[in-house]
């Protein structure tokens, strides 16, 4: 366990920055917003972004990655989360790698991920059916017909999902609604026959689609994993997720409160800078609290990831819900001490409080995770 | 590291055969030996690990041996203090003259100084009392008004101490005072050591809203104090103050993880006072709020090891500086909760109707708020980390 980081990260860090800093400031996700861009991300930065590894970080060597761990992969969400970089990175190098990598057949693994490493093929996972995470409370349907799979269902706030090449779909083979057994992960072409795929624009100008699945036919080989034992693979690839987008979450936080306290030296008021003003020095400073406990839950999770699965539950819950809090806190914060020009759109501020809304709702809110968390303590 | 581990074993092997079965108990808070000239030892047991250990120089381990502290290097006395929890050894001696004092003298004191009073520290004999906080000066210490005139061969001291805890029982205190009125406020304070049975000191305790106290008010009424008891410079004495002061915001934030007595959780009381149902506690409110303390009181703990982490690679971080302020707070969170939790046995002050663990939590509850006022109050660790972290402009 390590709750610092080590040179090679640092340096990993640095790298990010300059990079994220150089190509994919806030202006850009800015213009994707304006230009109505239909894929939502440039591929150019995408193709970048894995020419420089952050596709392999998580990745066994022996498939084309680097083998370096979550606490690698956790620096480079984390700029993301400064400059708000739309990419792949999560649902695909993530998420789909993830699943692929827990439970994808020996087969799977040589074709697929060698290609999400170098960024060529994407991946998104359609999970949820409502609109609350409910990762158990599947309806989408697949059947086993002789050697095929035919599937039925619809899927809402897949992230990604427009833009992905191939997606992993939840759905059930057997039991009952709400059961986690009888899960199943199906892998499906986006655009195979029957698969009805509708962006949806949400407010952080990122990228979700609303997915229908009629009559979807693919063969047996693409299930990924056990029939009717999705959930062991999906849980943990659901907490890695968890973790890493806590890691952006922690990126959304520090570079808007930066800006604020940036904010706060500058602006004059009464003749004085606002800085001086305890109230505001108060509030800031309580932030700046919540951050280094936030700081070093994230930093215990993404190690866990790596030397402790079996404490990831409790882990992935705690940084998930702390970081909700904290993001929360900071960009409403950093909204209100901006004052008016907070609320307008020419100010950068407003695309973090946006971007923060929606990483709450991703892979599970405080009441979800407060709920778990609960129920591991055994209360 | 291989002579780290000789240390750790000869340790091991000495603490075995020198710490008596008895001192490896937990303990009342009746049993803890403060030292000084009233100290009294609660035991013959008690009294013979506590001379051991001082022969050793292991009531102040890393202080150096030749006013007859340890020797030990930081890793040593880590592997010290380590061993000594292995086997639950208590305390042999308790002391701000070892917490807060001793380091300061250490740092600041002269040689006369030093041979004088460090060694009366470690072997036990003084017990000092802290005088900072004024009737008049709480966070804003520097306005303090104990007032030290310049006598020629010594100072004469008039004013008083709040907050000096157990002053009526301490050989000796440390006082922070007005040295020149007319520089700015922190530039007239020097640092004092004044000798309690000297003529004109007195005390009167101060009964809290948890009941008795060991806080008492010191007076000074025309004390005549010797100018050789003065540590550092004339009129620099905020320095000290402010080096002491960093040790005692440390001890406030591990505050409660030393307790005497086993203190009720929140999560054990709930399994105690709780209804649950399907495994779950019944109360969807309090469920919530338990997880919430939970979960805080995790991310509390793994900064604490993150602040220790740092410290050992070397980096200077942020965590330290907000931990006095989240401790804290979230100890007045903890007993908040506690009460919810126990609800109208959470409320019981004396007698037999209730345990001894339901008072104990009724009062740590009352006492823990002054646990966000004493040591610089919350509203003073914002200050300080907006100024210090934040570096937010000063009006």
């Amino acid at each position: 366990m390590a709750l610092v980081l080590t040179e090679e990260q640092r340096l990993l860090q640095d790298t990010a920055k300059n990079f994220l800093e150089s190509n994919a400031p806030v202006g850009a996700l800015r213009k994707l917003r304006d230009d109505h861009d239909p894929l939502g991300y440039s591929p150019d930065l995408w193709r970048q972004m894995a020419e420089m590894g952050w596709a392999s970080i998580i990745l066994p060597e022996a498939y084309g990655g680097l083998d370096f761990g979550f606490l690698g992969l956790g620096v480079v969400l984390e700029e993301s989360g400064r400059t708000l970089a739309a990419s792949p990175l999560f649902a695909s190098g993530v998420l789909g790698a993830s699943t692929i990598i827990l439970g994808g057949s020996e087969e799977q693994k040589q074709t697929l991920l060698p290609a999400i490493a170098g960024g060529e093929l994407t991946l998104a996972l359609a999970l949820e059916e409502s609109n609350h995470h409910r990762p158990t409370h599947i309806n989408t349907t697949a059947t086993v017909q002789g050697d095929e799979v035919v599937l039925n269902g619809s899927k809402c706030f897949v992230l990604d999902g427009h833009s992905a090449d191939q997606l992993i779909v939840v759905a059930r083979t057997s039991g009952a609604e709400r059961d986690s057994e009888g899960l199943t992960l199906v892998l499906v072409d986006r655009t195979a026959d029957g698969v009805t795929c509708q962006r949806t624009i949400l407010m952080d100008s990122r990228n979700a689609a609303d997915i229908q699945f009629a009559n979807v036919t693919v063969p047996a080989g693409n299930i990924i994993g056990q029939i009717d034992q999705g959930w062991a693979v999906l849980e943990p690839v659901l907490d890695r997720g968890r973790v890493a987008i806590a890691a952006e979450m922690m990126g959304i936080a520090l570079e808007a409160f930066d800006r604020t306290s940036e904010y706060l030296k500058e602006r004059e008021q009464f003749g004085a800078v606002i800085g001086t003003f305890q109230a505001l020095q108060h509030r800031s400073a309580h932030i700046q609290s919540e951050i280094e406990l936030c700081r070093s839950v994230l930093l215990q999770a993404l190690s866990t990831v790596d030397d402790a699965p079996s404490e990831l539950p409790l882990l992935a819950s705690l940084a998930k819900t702390r970081l909700n809090e904290l993001v929360k806190l900071v960009t409403n914060e950093a909204v209100q001490m901006h004052g008016g020009i907070g609320v307008t759109d020419e100010l950068d501020i407003g695309f973090f409080l946006k971007r923060a809304r929606v990483t709450m709702q991703i892979l599970g809110d405080s009441g979800y995770h407060k709920d778990r968390y609960a129920t591991l303590c055994g209360y | 590291m291989e002579d780290l581990e000789q240390f750790r074993l000869e340790t091991r092997e000495w603490l075995e055969a020198n710490c008596p079965e008895s001192q490896r108990q937990p303990m009342q808070r009746e049993e803890q030996y403060w030292g000084g000239r009233r100290g009294k030892f609660p035991s013959e047991d008690a009294k013979v690990w506590f001379e051991r250990m001082r022969d050793k120089g292991w009531t102040a381990p890393e202080w150096p041996t030749q006013y007859g502290g340890g020797g030990l290097t930081p890793q040593q006395g880590r592997i010290l203090k380590e061993e000594m929890k292995r086997i639950n050894a208590r305390t042999p001696v308790y002391g701000i003259g070892i917490w807060m004092l001793g380091p300061a003298v250490l740092e600041y004191g002269n040689e006369e100084q030093k041979q004088k009073h460090i060694r009366a520290i470690v072997n036990g004999e003084t017990r000092w009392a802290q005088g900072y906080s004024e009737p008049g000066a709480g966070s804003d210490l520097a306005s303090l008004q104990c007032k030290a005139e310049d006598k020629g061969d010594h100072f004469l001291v008039n004013g008083s101490k709040i907050w000096t805890t157990a002053a009526d029982k301490c050989d000796w205190i440390f006082c922070l005072v007005r040295t020149d009125p007319d520089v700015k406020k922190q530039e007239g304070i020097s640092f004092l050591l004044i000798d309690m049975d000297d003529p004109g000191v007195s005390t009167s305790p101060i009964p809290l809203i948890s009941g008795e106290s060991e806080f008492c008010q010191t007076f000074f009424d025309n004390v005549k104090v010797p100018k050789e008891n003065l540590v550092g410079e004339l009129n620099k004495g905020w320095s000290v103050a402010k080096a002491l002061l960093v040790h005692e915001r440390k001890l406030m934030a591990e505050l409660g993880s030393d307790s005497p007595r086993p203190i009720l959780v929140p999560n054990a009381a709930a399994r105690l006072y709780l209804e649950f149902e399907d495994g779950k506690i019944a109360d969807p409110r309090l469920r919530s709020d338990l997880v919430d303390y939970d979960m805080r009181m995790q991310a509390v703990a793994l900064t604490h090891f993150r602040t220790f982490e740092e410290k050992a690679a070397g980096i200077r971080s942020a965590a330290a500086l907000v931990m006095k302020y989240v401790g804290t707070e979230a100890e007045k969170t903890k007993s908040e909760l506690l009460l919810a939790i126990m609800g109208s046995r959470g409320l019981g002050w004396e007698g037999d109707a209730f345990t001894d663990q339901e008072i104990d939590t009724a009062r740590l509850w009352a006492m823990s708020k002054a646990m966000t006022i004493a040591g610089g109050s919350s509203e003073i660790q914002l200050n300080l980390i907006a100024k210090n972290v934040l570096e937010l402009p000063q009006s």
